[in-house]
């Protein structure tokens, strides 16, 4: 058993093609199924009852008339399910913000929910719940809710033993900032901030509960991680983890948002108390007033450094608005925020507030691109202070293998470097721009994970491989996992089928996050199938009746080594496979894993864009996404999670925000106002793969999924600014805002 | 609200079915024919995923009543491949790795379809434009688009 | 004898100090003999911790060895997206 996780710098004979994926036809023709998709006899329609105000203390819920209503089957309120008060506080907030307890804590928040025989009388039952609410004051913006007196979200949160929205503070770095401060010929600071985004994925959340009256249940749903929703909905309907069985469907897109429960441990007790299958699926208004949006933040930057372009003092503060429920998002961008950079004297502090707006969840590479747009913004106003170019400022404080990085490690071998050579020398960089265009390239930095991990390989007897994964698969996995599985066992990619298990088929897989997905599967799959040719080394040596250590695996085939055997003809996968009722039985290799060491990954992009200057309107005509991936299994996918990050990047940056009344309700629910970028209004974005390997993965795989977002709200930035001339500060950076700063510059 | 029979013609089969008068037309493709195929992404005709045609027409079937399908021609994903051969946008989006999650596909594909049935040798803008009613998170529509201006060349072969 | 290294925020729990000596086979050993030598420790260790060897950054495997002259350092747990 090879269990050795170490690169190998292989040949690859089938790992880097371009095959097609095999779940392609059926995402096709229509007959993939996601979350809304899966019916069952006799189901329920299941709907959520939310606050109208953004902060209001829950007096009474009177839910008898709902009741009564014909054809409601079961009405849930916080009281059906369990008080976690004081509890830990991961499932305790969990729940809270499933259901409302005492309080409603932003516009949207659940109080309570029904099912019914259809949606028409699930709608009037809802009319018929009467809630009495006493209004309080609310707070929606970050800064307003850490001045003294703003109102408090969750007053058990203390600072200086009053209640506050503070809810945590987290420093790195290293060296000394205000010395290095004193060191610079030059110091440049700005304060900046950016609005609150959603992951924007366009199939809502949607889940098909049913529990038996004898404790067990199924949940059919469309989620990230079914393994980790098994067991928060089976601990929070108070049932053994077992007990519960969780299959995912297809996900359409997730991004971070949909690693958490928002509906369905409610979905779940309301199918218990009904003893009825319950379907319950958001409407898009719900996903964006109720499920995981990303922080807004505001921050300050300040960057001391010599004439030669050396910085001697690079700080940023960022205060990231958490939503009602306390989050790690200022940790992970203040860990994010300078890695690019090999800094003597450098400090970035993450602060994490509360406000009266939905429960935060991660948005690919979370917390890290505001930052990023922070960071990056200014070292281009560095740049220019310095007359220096922004590649090669970049380049002269590049981390490297050896570098400290700013949250403390010493790196390995990394990819920064690579990436800003290959920006420098890219042909993007030398096209010409015209009137109201600029050109702006920013870099960026994400960690990506490992994680536990629980794979089967099992070989049919007609000797095709069956791959049964636990990592749902958000982008395309699929088709890698068959390329890692093929290539180990010497086979043809069509020999494989990838399947994707329930809970109750194998052991604990850690959520498909932090660009884990191929990564830590990819691994397990590789063990698994030295495990299996082990195994089929073994069959081997019974059928020819020769040692075991006289049979080696070598191009798909058991091979008898050694003058004596060479009489014995090679056996393929499939002799073998014909002859395993009588050699032992199924053949199969299994492997846990808790795959670690993923591996950091860095990008570089490049970005022209056209400004209208009577409009404000900004055309993107030109990007370019350089990144290190490690070892692309399958470049199609690998640049198509470049693209994808880079386009969810561009509207973040140009148009997607969260627009909050004074009211504190949100006014932007939906897609025509919160506006993602259409076909119209991106070019083709070229992408360049680099391998730098990660010498912690057989293959050198690195994550790639979320690196691409972090670059391109500064990229945009810079970009924005070189085309008009004044620097941008505020993302999204709509034609109003645009036209503000153009006025506010006298211009 | 009573329900109303509606006989229409779906996928070129003859299809009866019965629904409440504000039930909207993907509604009833999907909760009473099981055609999940057309899927709901906003119900209010803004991203496209629920793309059909009606009478040779691209429509957001949210934005239909189901009554309305009274009389009509009906175009569904479900309907595009030829028994087991796939329809050449439905090849070329495979081929060319033109989608991730796969929500938003058979959207684009009805749109993509309407698109190269009206104007078969569209420009890159031409196509931009036409899909714009399509969102995609995923892909960044970059390999959308390289995979209908394929399928459009296939398609003008095969016309030759 | 590894040198283990601290982030801002886990300072605070090894009395300020930016790093410590310990000596240890594995993670789970380092983790365990500076919770004895820490108790302030003990709470960021549950809830959760990673540990970076010469700058790859390890979660969850505990029985990972640390071979000798590592540079080591303490972060709180990171997740993603």
């Amino acid at each position: 058993m090879n269990n050795d996780q170490s690169f190998t710098d292989q040949e690859f004979k089938v790992v880097g093609t371009r095959p097609k994926r095999p779940d392609g036809v059926d995402k096709v023709t229509g007959r993939a199924k996601y979350g809304a998709d899966a019916s069952a006899p006799g189901q329920l329609v299941g709907l959520m009852l939310r606050s109208p105000h953004a902060h209001a203390s829950i007096k009474k819920i009177d839910t008898s008339k709902a009741e009564k209503l014909q054809g409601v089957k079961a009405v849930v309120t916080a009281a059906d399910l369990p008080d976690l008060t004081g509890g830990p506080g991961d499932n305790f907030y969990i729940l809270e913000n499933c259901m409302a307890r005492d309080r409603a804590l932003y516009d949207g928040h659940a109080v309570a929910a029904v099912a019914a025989i259809d949606k028409a009388t699930a709608k009037k039952a809802l009319k018929l719940i009467k809630v009495s609410y006493k209004k309080l004051p609310h707070v929606t913006d970050v800064d307003k809710a850490m001045k003294p007196n703003a109102p408090i979200v969750q007053p058990h949160i203390q600072q200086d033993g009053k209640p506050s929205n503070i809810a945590a503070n987290y420093e790195f770095g290293h060296g000394d900032v205000e010395a290095g401060l004193e060191e610079a010929d030059v110091v440049v600071e700005k304060s900046y901030k950016t609005e609150q985004t959603h992951q924007g994925y366009i199939e809502p959340h949607a889940c098909l509960a049913s529990v038996s009256p004898d404790g067990t249940g199924e949940l059919w749903v469309t989620t990230q991680g079914h393994f980790h929703f098994r067991n928060v909905c089976a601990t929070l309907l108070g049932m053994d983890i077992s007990k519960l069985k969780v299959t995912s469907s297809e996900i359409g897109g997730g991004f971070g948002g949909k690693t958490h429960v928002w509906i369905e441990p409610v979905a779940l007790a309301l199918s218990r108390k009904s003893n009825r299958p319950v379907k319950m699926v958001m409407s898009r208004e719900e996903v964006f007033r109720a499920s995981g949006p990303t922080c807004s933040t505001s921050m300050d930057v300040k960057i001391g450094a010599k004439k030669d372009g050396t910085i001697t003092s690079a700080f940023i503060e960022c205060r990231y608005m958490d939503g009602a429920f306390p989050g790690i998002w200022g940790m992970l961008g203040g860990m994010t925020a300078w890695a690019c950079y090999d800094l003597k004297n450098v400090k970035a502090v993450g602060i994490d507030v509360l406000c009266n707006r939905p429960k935060v969840a991660a948005y690919r590479a979370p917390s890290a691109p505001m930052m990023a747009f922070g960071v990056e913004s200014t070292m281009d106003i560095l740049a220019k202070e310095l007359k220096m170019d922004p590649v090669k400022l970049r380049l002269h404080n590049v981390a490297r293998e050896g570098t400290r990085a700013s949250y403390g490690p010493t790196y390995g071998p990394i990819g920064i470097e690579p990436t800003l050579e290959a920006v420098k020398n890219h042909p993007h960089m030398g096209a010409r721009l015209k009137k109201n265009q600029g050109r702006g390239m920013a870099c960026g930095f994400w960690f990506n994970i490992g994680g536990q991990t629980c794979t089967d390989l099992n070989i049919g007897v007609d000797g095709s491989v069956s791959l049964t994964v636990g990592t749902v698969d958000v982008g395309g996995s699929r088709a890698s996992l068959g390329l890692i599985a093929a290539e180990e066992l010497g086979i043809e990619y069509e020999q494989v089928k990838v399947h994707i298990a329930d809970t109750a088929s194998l052991g604990h897989n850690d959520t498909t996050e932090g660009s884990r997905g191929t990564f830590s599967s990819g691994m397990a799959t590789i063990f698994a199938a030295r495990n299996a040719k082990d195994e089929l080394c073994q069959r081997a040596a019974k059928m020819w009746d020769i040692p075991v250590s006289a049979v080696v695996w070598k191009e798909g085939k058991a091979v008898a080594k050694g003058k004596r055997h060479n009489n014995l003809a090679p056996l393929t996968i499939q002799e073998i496979a014909a002859k395993s009722p009588t050699t032992g039985g199924p053949i199969a290799g299994h492997n846990e894993v808790t795959a670690d060491g993923a591996g950091v990954s860095f990008a570089s992009h490049i970005c022209d864009v056209e400004v209208d200057p009577e409009t404000g309107a900004t055309k993107v005509l030109r990007y370019t996404v350089v990144q290190d991936a490690g070892k692309a299994i399958h470049p199609d996918y690998v640049e198509g999670q470049f693209q994808g990050g880079a386009a969810q990047g561009i509207g973040w940056a140009l148009n997607e925000e969260y627009i909050y009344g004074d009211d504190g309700l949100l006014q932007n629910a939906g897609f025509l106002d919160y506006r993602i970028p259409v076909c119209s209004d991106l070019p083709f974005i070229d992408t360049k793969i680099l391998e730098i390997p990660n010498p912690n993965h057989p293959y050198g795989i690195r994550g790639v999924g979320e690196t691409s977002i972090v670059p391109p709200l500064a990229a945009i930035g810079n970009a924005v600014t070189n085309a008009v001339g004044v620097r941008m500060t505020h993302v999204p950076m709509t034609p109003p805002r645009i036209l503000k700063a153009l006025d506010e510059a006298g211009g | 609200m009573s329900s109303v029979l509606v006989s229409t013609t779906i996928n070129g089969d003859p299809i009866e079915f019965a629904c409440p008068q504000d039930e909207s037309l993907l509604e009833a493709l999907r909760d009473r024919m099981g055609l999940t195929g057309v899927k709901e992404g906003c119900g209010t005709g803004d991203c496209g995923a629920c793309s059909i045609t009606l009478d040779g027409n691209l429509v957001c079937s949210c934005l239909v009543l189901g009554v309305e399908a009274e009389g009509r021609n009906i175009t569904t994903v479900e309907g595009m491949a030829d028994g087991e051969k796939l329809h050449p946008l439905q090849q070329q989006f495979i081929d060319n790795a033109a989608l991730q999650c796969g929500i938003c596909t058979p959207g684009f594909l009805i749109s993509a379809k309407a698109l190269l049935d009206k104007n078969p040798k569209p420009t890159e803008k031409e196509i931009r434009y036409a899909l714009a009613g399509n969102l995609c998170r995923c892909t960044g529509y970059d390999k959308i688009v390289r995979a209908v201006q394929a399928a459009a060349k296939d398609l003008r072969k095969k016309k030759r | 004898m590894l040198k283990v290294g601290f982030t801002g925020s886990l300072m605070s729990s090894v009395n300020g100090q930016a790093q410590v000596d310990v000596e240890a086979g594995t993670i789970r050993e380092l983790l365990s003999r500076l919770v004895q030598r820490y108790p302030d420790l003990a709470e960021h260790v549950d809830q959760g911790i990673a540990v970076a060897l010469d700058g790859e950054i390890y979660r969850d495997d505990w029985s990972k060895p640390i071979p000798d002259g590592s540079a080591v350092f303490l972060l709180p747990r990171i997740q993603g997206g």
